[in-house]
């Protein structure tokens, strides 16, 4: 997994220490830690899990390990406008990937990152549970139903910043 | 003792509560295959994931296949290891794994020696059904100064974790990522270089398949034995000579110190010496620093950095390097002996045979694999030509032997070259954990009370316990002696140093399991403690049947100090057999 180069200052390691305090530096609470730390920071930086690591004396591979092994913890900061495209078998088959591409394209991103002003970020997931609406994309927590290429530019459109 | 009873193959068996089924069924004679488990009984390690799924066996009445490994028993359980659906779905998971697997078996490092390829030869595996669709994942491959981790071997079986998490507390490995792109790997999926690993090389002793391997020097070795403007040394530690001859089927053991030389002279070696010899100049070094810091101690010096530690391995050295920074002036600043040796050999030696430094090559054959990375540490060269430019392991000694058509058994015994190749008992049991710190106390109770020993042996010293402790009376001083094997071990005595809770003046430390003779770069032991005690009596055989068993006797080395380096600790010695640590726990991570 990529990730971004950043410093901690000192008042964000101080926040993390006191995060894992709050969770008396117990290693079996890794996974709470991290989630506070994400809610904290917005993603975890290999920076964060240092420390993380340092706090609950555990290794930084197995600290990375977990980071890796969930979805829903990142690596990469998200945009204000998170961009969702759903991948599952519906959607899949209703031609996701070619709205992908397109969003792809238009961001000139790749899945994982986040355009460089910041506002977007590219991801995919399995199955929202709106079949019906395949191929479905969500940014943030509007959704989209029934995109298709062409219809791309008439969403990033919306997000115009306002 | 609980016992229950149950059915295995239609035998109705009697084992105690709370085992598993596959080690109910070892009991009675039914090995069941496993891929993923591991089990170093001696060590108190046991690895088993459930993850290769290779183990499943029937159990009458559950509705999916059991892994034995990590399954207990029950009372009444009626169990099938081959029914038909227990040997279909084993052979499923092999087709799977190997499907994923490079088909590269004949030109693999570790063919011949691979667990996969032994499962695959036992279930009789012909083809993959499926194999032109099979998705194969691939990393990039990562090489280390001593390891080469070579993913795209990997059956994620986690022994290597299991070694470094658990028995070495080194934590470079961990399982990342999940599904298709799961891999063990360092944090941030960087290199092994840049992580906590300390080339201990217990991952690569453990990995069932190619996966991490060592970095193998021999055809440099080759190149310049072939090169007429060469002189080529080879120095061999004290652990190869145990276990090099478990390599050509004989038992474990046995000594071949004598053949070994044979053999390394018709490799074509200008001389064949003894890291044995610089052993003993370790000791008179490392046992003066010792009497030193302890004599301050007696004077009431309350600064004097107490317990002196052993700096002799280099894997040890890596890892409080890396874990404790803090505790850097407590080692001794002694080198290690493959150091010492290549320190003496190029500048000493090459003087005495009238050699260039440039034109003397010194290879060390060790049975180890952090030793490739000590010899290329830059503070062990001058002027970019390293101390020692090579170090092979017992594993590729034996390949080298076998290449060059030498037929090992029928070897006859030789002696090594002079002067490097003298060495004293007290040198060969270095080899072994508490070898060290026992060649230590033999010199420095005679230099400290000026009397001969009455006793060469200090058999509480000896064991193959993790953490060990003896009180030695040196004249009525109490010389409380504290010794480690395996980096974990060891991490609990530097816990308590820390903590100021220690009550050692001295303390050994060897990073393998056994110390050297179980290191990395030995012939594979899979854990069996029996090879490591057999190894380990015939490092101590050897001692005994020296002429010469304490280093401050050696009568090379007291040359050594006449015609070179004046006294031990002397200026000379201090520039050419010392050495400084480094704090490497900020080293920033290279993503």
């Amino acid at each position: 997994m990529s990730s971004v180069k950043i410093e901690l200052r000192k008042d964000q390691v101080d926040k993390i220490r006191q995060i894992a305090k709050t969770f008396k530096n117990d290693p079996g609470e890794l996974i709470n830690v991290l989630h506070k730390c994400q809610g904290e920071f917005g993603y975890l930086p290999a920076e964060v899990q240092e420390v993380v690591a340092d706090e609950l004396k555990m290794s930084v591979a197995k600290v990375y390990g977990v980071v890796t092994f969930y979805s829903f913890f990142s690596m990469i900061p998200t945009g204000r406008y998170p961009i969702s495209i759903c991948t599952g078998t519906a959607c899949y088959v209703r031609g996701a990937e070619k709205v992908l591409a397109e969003f792809k394209k238009q961001l000139n991103i790749e899945v994982g990152t986040s355009s460089p002003d910041g506002k977007f970020s590219l991801s995919c997931l399995r199955c929202v549970g709106a079949c019906g609406l395949a191929p479905v994309v969500l940014v943030g927590d509007k959704t989209f139903g029934r995109v298709s290429p062409d219809g791309v530019k008439d969403i990033l459109k919306e997000f115009e910043e306002m | 003792m609980d016992l229950v009873k149950l059915n295995i193959d239609g035998k109705n068996i009697e084992v105690p509560k709370g085992i598993t089924i596959h080690k109910a069924a070892k009991s009675i004679g039914i090995d069941i295959p496993v891929l993923c488990y591991m089990e170093l009984k001696d060590l108190n390690i046991e690895n088993k994931p459930g993850g290769c799924r290779i183990c499943v066996v029937e159990v009458e009445g559950r509705r999916n296949l059991a892994p034995s490994c990590s399954t207990n028993v029950e009372e009444g359980m009626v169990i099938k290891t081959s029914s038909l659906r227990a040997m279909n779905a084993r052979r499923t998971v092999l087709e799977l794994i190997l499907s994923d697997h490079p088909k590269d078996c004949l030109i693999c490092a570790k063919s011949g020696n691979c667990d996969l390829q032994d499962m695959a030869i036992r279930l009789g595996v012909r083809k993959i059904p499926g194999q032109e669709f099979a998705e194969m994942s691939t990393y990039r491959l990562d090489t280390s100064p001593s390891i080469i981790r070579d993913m795209d071997k990997c059956i994620l079986c986690r022994r290597c974790e299991t070694m470094c998490n658990d028995f070495q507390t080194v934590g470079a490995l961990s399982a990342v990522n999940r599904g298709f792109q799961a891999v063990i790997a360092p944090a941030f999926e960087m290199n092994l270089e840049h992580s906590s690993c300390t080339y201990c090389g217990q991952c690569v002793a453990v990995c069932p398949t190619g996966a991490l391997t060592e970095v193998d020097h021999t055809p440099d070795v080759i190149s310049t034995l072939n090169d007429p403007t060469k002189t080529v040394i080879v120095q061999t530690a004290p652990a190869v000579r145990a276990a090099l001859g478990e390599e050509f089927g004989l038992a474990p053991g046995t000594l071949v110190t004598g053949k070994m030389v044979n053999a390394l002279r018709r490799l074509g070696f200008n001389y064949v010496f003894d890291t044995d010899f610089a052993a003993d100049l370790t000791i008179m070094e490392e046992g003066t620093e010792m009497l030193n810091r302890l004599t301050k101690f007696l004077n009431g010096d309350k600064d004097v950095k107490l317990p002196i530690l052993t700096s002799c391995c280099p894997a040890w050295v890596n890892f409080f390097e890396h874990q404790f920074p803090e505790m850097q002036d407590i080692p001794s600043t002694a080198r290690s002996p493959q150091q010492m040796f290549g320190s003496i050999a190029k500048t000493y030696f090459a003087d005495k045979i009238g050699v260039k430094r440039e034109d003397l090559v010194v290879v060390s054959i060790m049975p180890c694999l952090a030793k490739k990375y000590e010899c290329q540490r830059e503070e062990f060269s001058v002027d970019g030509n390293p101390d020692v430019d090579f170090s092979i392991s017992t594993r590729e000694l034996a390949h080298f032997i076998k290449e060059a058509n030498i037929n090992f058994m029928e070897l006859e015994n030789e002696d090594f070259d002079k002067p490097m190749g003298e060495s004293s008992g007290a040198a060969v049991i270095f080899g072994t954990t508490g070898g060290v710190i026992e060649a230590a106390t033999r010199t420095a109770y005679e230099i400290y009370t000026k009397k001969e020993l009455p006793k060469i042996d200090f058999e509480e010293l000896r064991g193959l316990d993790g953490i060990r402790e003896a009180t030695i009376d040196i004249d009525g001083f109490d010389l409380k002696i504290g010794i480690a094997h395996g980096l974990g071990n060891a991490r609990k005595l530097l816990e308590d140093i820390k903590a100021g809770k220690s009550h050692y003046h001295a303390i050994e430390i060897m990073a393998c399991p056994g110390g050297c003779i179980g290191g990395g770069g030995q012939p594979l032991h899979h854990g069996d403690s029996k090879i490591l005690k057999a190894r380990a009596k015939a490092i101590y055989k050897e001692d005994a049947n020296k002429p010469i068993r304490k280093s401050h006797e050696n009568p090379y080395i007291l040359e050594l100090y006449k015609e070179f380096l004046g006294e031990p600790m002397s200026e000379k010695a201090h520039h050419l057999l010392h050495t400084h640590y480094f704090d490497k726990s900020k080293k920033k991570f290279q993503i």
